[in-house]
């Protein structure tokens, strides 16, 4: 058969079960290609080989007892190093938590590891999932397998990378202001946000509690469907998990584009990239070709998001960030007191994104400017909300372009600002807690991969995937692989 | 000069439910250090809070006895600051929308009862325990024992309305007594479950101004709670009489040494950049949630001490002896209906007598305010009941019935079983004690001289001498009138 | 404008050791957030209820039930001091 690394899970779970191929050999071809090219892409921070071949192992038996757990046994995951995995370090990317081994599973993983899946390992990503290009990881930079000088984006850069360059059929990132979403639309792979609350966050180390959000990258929509199915539901160790039905997200997949009303977003095209316009736009004439019936949409507010969005997420890590002083877990520094010992601790510790976002956080809380900001931001949130409702009773989807740009050289965004930038037409999703996927439409002049955004009613996932999946059968995108070897 | 006097007391009590705040750790008292958490409580990346329903309920359920209103939108926010006892350095706590507001509680003063008003009450979790190497100042490095983290704390603001430091003590009493009976705390102040901060300020007596307050931490007992506030009450008038400015500051108890002291200054004011709790969702107390916990609120203790006035004719301060604790109260009622079987009234006689059995020997061997104590009383209210009983229908007299008792706490068995035993039953034969009698006053013709004499005092000590000769088993009503009688014929 | 004393204040609340240069390059990149951060004073928002919760969600408890805890060892498998069955932090000053 050909290279199994360059299948999808639906396709690896269709050879277990027709017998072409089993969970091990599956695995060894990934772990090999692992060993052979990740010192390229430098897509995992860690790898659980041992694990692998284990879960490889107890799922090749079940395939040969013909009792399969479902539709990912034996898919070989990689984990974002920002969900906890039990007896495995989960490092967020950062030194202050270089050695934590965590004492127990996120949901996530949890249920995956129910589902039969084979955990390669974990991924990296920027420090605390705060950024853009993976840049900020202090162990290491990732390369976008397209093209190993530019970045894969972020702040899941490893997990998005790992897909696409076949280092992992499947994997889980987190998305707080669209760190699936870019990463995805950059490395010219699905990346999906569920609608807030729709997976459970019990083990996703916290950036911003109120927007962070776990979701699938894939090398195909049905796969992200798979995923997501195996994934979603409440979860009552996360009070903000929410208790609506979970459907079969993958069954509805074919349904296709006739009765759906697409919104077309209308947006600032000053700073954007022609070559992303012109594939976004091509993209939603296919939309209308498969029967969709078009209208525009603005979300007057949605400018504002990525201003509001820079007040909480700051705002809230800042917060959730507070926990490591060295005394718990994680690095100690050495101080001739407390104080001196936590705050040496936090500056050897947190990289300069993460210091400048503490700050940013700490001071947006202080003491008489509460209201000015965090309460501002939080009413801003409500215009957000107010605007994907009011767009949602005329349309079923709302789309538009991932990012303003494609994938970006590495250091080519020095200034912070530039690289929040980034997320300007991802942010609001998360401030309104809409899912969202990028799909891959297209590919720039200089050959590198093209998003397709497409945001859905709260815990209509289905809709959405539905959508991506009818204009990705309707192209051949996906067809296209970036070459390592 | 007199000022007048303002406290308001800041209250944290530890919630008896059975299991923390926001993580399912038990909250047994004393367990051996860290064996008592887990990921969520000990603040480990990545883990959430849920919030303990039983909580919320024991919350609301003391927000009603202290006559709030409980909002219906409540929520949690985030408190920040660093303290290496509290795992996330930051305390899951209510800020803008507590529990529960503006109510009142009241308290016994001199001459009547006072309403002190309560502000706010509001739920949160409690720190772990730091154990200090020597003194906080001194210590080289300190002990972290993270059990306590995460427990369930009631937090309740009284407004500054205790006018003296008597009145804040009576406040404390009041406080525990209600918590204690609605079983939300076990009022142990030893072991921390109830803590208190207090706020006091002077002013002219007229004045609608308050003065500088100065906060006083670590007020661990009703006494000590009193002790510090007088000592504050006569540092601050003696600084404010020679023309000194109090400083607002937070000051330490020190019960050793009876005095408060200022802490280390603070260089830069608390910042504690409160916001809702993200990872916890409003709640809406209303409805039949509310509902079914006041019709489960019990009798608390004054409406008890008003009953027990009203229904057994006890004088208002048995009343109120009675019912410093429930599990008393309920001791008192149990013993007093066995003395009246088959659903008859007691009588005020024998409703009064349980009230002195109660007070005078009872709770010589048994703490009233101490339920468990109570509940494994060596002498349970059927067994006291069963004394009186003897010495109602004159099997024995009061003076060997104390005796009794003190065998009934040695070995926990009925006063009748003791009694047949020994052979305690009093004489009640006329015959017999007329013998005695007539014995006794062939002895002391000294006695009779003074009788007849009119030193009618002579009579008592013949009496005595009587009792004395039958071992205290003579039936006195019959020696008294054996006495009498013959004492008319000489 | 945020200045190098209100750079140096908010280190301290947010427990950073920042060195001089690091407090200077901060205020700069503060005030650049800050700047853009602006233009939400245009939004007129006085009436407007804060969302604090994308999903709209009441009264989520648990039962008091019990759940494990970790081992003593587990807990403190972690912790970069440890004296016997505690954690162990360097001398406290209050600040
Ligand atoms: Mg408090
Ligand atoms: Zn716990």
């Amino acid at each position: 058969m050909t290279d199994p690394t360059r299948l999808t899970a639906h396709e690896l779970t269709d050879a277990f079960r027709s017998g072409a191929a089993t969970p091990s050999a599956v695995t060894e071809a990934y772990l090999g290609r692992i060993a052979k090219l990740d010192g390229k892409v430098r897509a995992y921070l860690t790898v659980t080989d041992g694990r692998a071949r284990a879960a490889a192992a107890a799922s090749d038996a079940r395939y040969r007892a013909g009792k399969p757990l479902g539709p990912l046994d034996g898919v070989p995951i990689s984990y974002k190093d920002v969900l906890s995995t039990r007896g495995v370090k989960t490092t967020c990317g950062s030194r202050i938590l270089e050695s934590w081994v965590p004492p127990f599973d996120a949901t996530v993983v949890t249920r995956l590891a129910a589902a039969g899946v084979v955990p390669l390992g974990k991924s990296n990503m920027d420090e605390f999932a705060m950024g853009s290009s993976t840049e900020h990881s202090a162990f290491q930079l990732t390369a976008n397998p397209w093209d190993l000088a530019r970045v894969p984006g972020g702040s899941s850069g490893g997990p998005a990378a790992a897909v696409a360059g076949d280092l992992a059929a499947i994997s889980l990132g987190t998305d707080t202001g669209g760190s699936i979403r870019q990463p995805g639309a950059f490395c010219g792979i699905v990346g999906m946000k569920p609608t807030y609350g729709r997976v459970s966050r019990y083990g996703l180390v916290a950036f911003a509690s109120s927007l962070d959000q776990i979701g699938p990258f894939a090398k195909d929509v049905r796969d992200a469907a798979l995923v997501l199915r195996a994934i979603a539901g409440v979860d009552p160790a996360d009070a903000t998990s929410v208790d609506v039905p979970v459907p079969d997200y993958a069954a509805s997949l074919g349904e296709g584009m006739r009765g759906l009303r697409v919104g077309v977003l209308e947006y600032d095209t000053a700073g954007m990239d022609p070559d992303v316009q012109r594939a976004v736009t091509a993209a939603i004439d296919v939309l209308k070709g498969l029967g969709a019936t078009t209208q525009a949409v603005t979300l007057p507010t949605a400018d504002h998001g990525l201003a509001a969005y820079y007040i909480i997420a700051p705002a809230e890590a800042s917060s959730n960030l507070a926990r490591y002083d060295g005394v718990k877990y994680g690095l100690r520094a050495l101080g001739k007191d407390l104080i001196d010992m936590e705050s040496r601790t936090r500056a050897a510790g947190f990289g300069a994104e993460v210091k400048r976002r503490i700050m940013l956080g700490t001071y947006a809380l202080s003491s008489g400017y509460y209201d000015a900001y965090y309460g501002k931001a939080q009413k801003v949130r409500t215009l957000i909300r107010r605007d994907f409702d009011a767009a949602f009773e005329h349309v079923d989807v709302i789309v538009g372009p991932t990012t303003p740009g494609v994938a970006f050289k590495h250091g080519e965004k020095e200034d912070p600002l530039a690289m929040y930038l980034n997320d300007v037409f991802t942010v609001p999703a998360n401030l309104s807690g809409n899912p969202g996927i990028s799909v891959p439409c297209g590919f720039s002049t200089s050959g590198l991969p093209i998003g397709l955004h497409l945001v859905g009613r709260a815990f209509d996932e289905a809709t959405i995937l539905r959508v991506a999946y009818a204009y990705e059968q309707a192209t051949t995108w996906r067809t296209r692989r970036p070459e390592l070897a | 000069m007199t000022w007048e006097v303002v406290i308001g007391l800041e209250v944290h009590a530890e919630l008896t439910t059975r299991t923390k705040m926001f993580c399912g750790c038990p909250t047994t008292f004393g367990a051996s250090p860290n064996t008592q958490t887990c990921p969520i409580c000990l603040g480990m990346p990545g883990t959430l809070p849920v919030i303990n329903r039983r909580a919320i309920e024991f919350g609301v359920r003391t927000a009603l006895a202290f006559n709030c209103r409980i909002n219906t939108a409540c929520r949690f926010a985030r408190k920040h600051y660093y303290y290496p006892d509290m795992p996330k350095n930051f305390q899951i706590s209510q800020y803008e929308e507590p529990l529960a507001e503006d109510g009142w509680l009241e308290i016994d003063v001199q001459g009547g009862t006072k309403r002190i008003g309560i502000q706010r009450l509001h739920m949160e979790e409690d720190v772990g325990k730091l154990i200090h190497d020597g003194t906080l100042e001194t210590a080289p490095s300190s002990r972290v024992d993270f059990n306590r983290a995460g427990v369930p704390l009631m937090e309740t603001v009284s407004k500054p309305e205790l006018r003296s430091p008597e009145e804040a003590a009576a406040y404390l009493r009041a406080f525990r007594s209600v918590l204690m009976y609605l079983g939300v705390c076990d009022g142990n102040m030893e072991e921390g479950s109830m803590r208190c901060d207090a706020n006091i300020s002077l002013r002219r007596p007229g004045a609608t101004e308050l003065g500088t307050k100065v906060e006083i931490k670590n007020l661990n007992s009703f006494r000590n709670a009193q002790r510090a506030l007088e000592f504050e009450v006569k540092r601050q008038a003696q600084a404010l009489e020679a023309g000194e400015k109090i400083v607002q500051e937070t000051r330490l108890f020190d019960a050793d040494k009876g005095y408060t002291r200022s802490m280390r200054s603070k260089e830069y004011a608390h910042d504690y950049r409160y916001f809702p709790e993200p990872d916890l969702v409003p709640l809406k107390l209303e409805g039949a949630f509310v509902d079914g916990i006041r019709a489960a609120l019990p009798e608390l203790a004054r409406a008890q001490q008003q009953r027990f006035v009203a229904q057994y004719g006890l004088p208002a301060y048995d009343a109120g002896i009675l019912t410093q604790s429930r599990a008393l109260a309920g001791y008192y009622e149990a013993a007093v209906s066995a003395l009246a079987p088959g659903g008859s009234t007691a009588s005020p006689a024998s409703a009064k007598a349980v009230a002195n059995w109660i007070m005078s020997e009872l709770l010589r061997v048994v703490p009233g305010d101490d339920e468990r104590a109570i509940a494994e009383s060596p002498v349970p209210p059927a067994h006291l009941a069963g004394l009186i009983a003897l010495i109602d229908d004159g099997t024995i007299s009061g003076k060997i019935a104390k005796d009794v008792f003190e065998k009934m706490v040695r070995s926990r068995e009925d006063a009748r079983t003791i009694v047949q035993r020994e052979g305690l039953t009093q004489v009640a034969d006329t015959g017999a004690i007329a013998a005695i009698v007539d014995q006794v006053i062939a002895a002391n013709p000294k006695a009779i001289a003074d009788f007849k004499a009119g030193k009618t005092a002579a009579a008592k000590s013949l009496v005595g001498q009587v009792m004395k000769a039958t071992q205290g088993k003579a039936n006195p009503a019959i020696v008294n009138t054996l006495i009498e009688e013959k004492l008319a014929k000489v | 404008m945020i200045e190098r004393k209100d750079v140096e204040h908010v280190a301290r609340l947010a427990r950073l050791a920042l060195s001089a240069a690091e407090i200077e390059k901060m205020r700069e990149q503060l005030n650049g957030i800050l700047a853009y951060i602006e233009k939400l004073n245009a939004l007129a928002t006085d009436d407007v209820e804060p969302t604090s919760h994308a999903v709209p969600m009441v009264n989520v408890m648990r039962d008091d039930a019990p759940g494990p805890c970790l081992p003593r060892d587990e807990a403190l498998a972690n912790a970069p001091d440890r004296a016997g069955e505690f954690f162990r932090v360097p001398r406290i000053i209050e600040d």
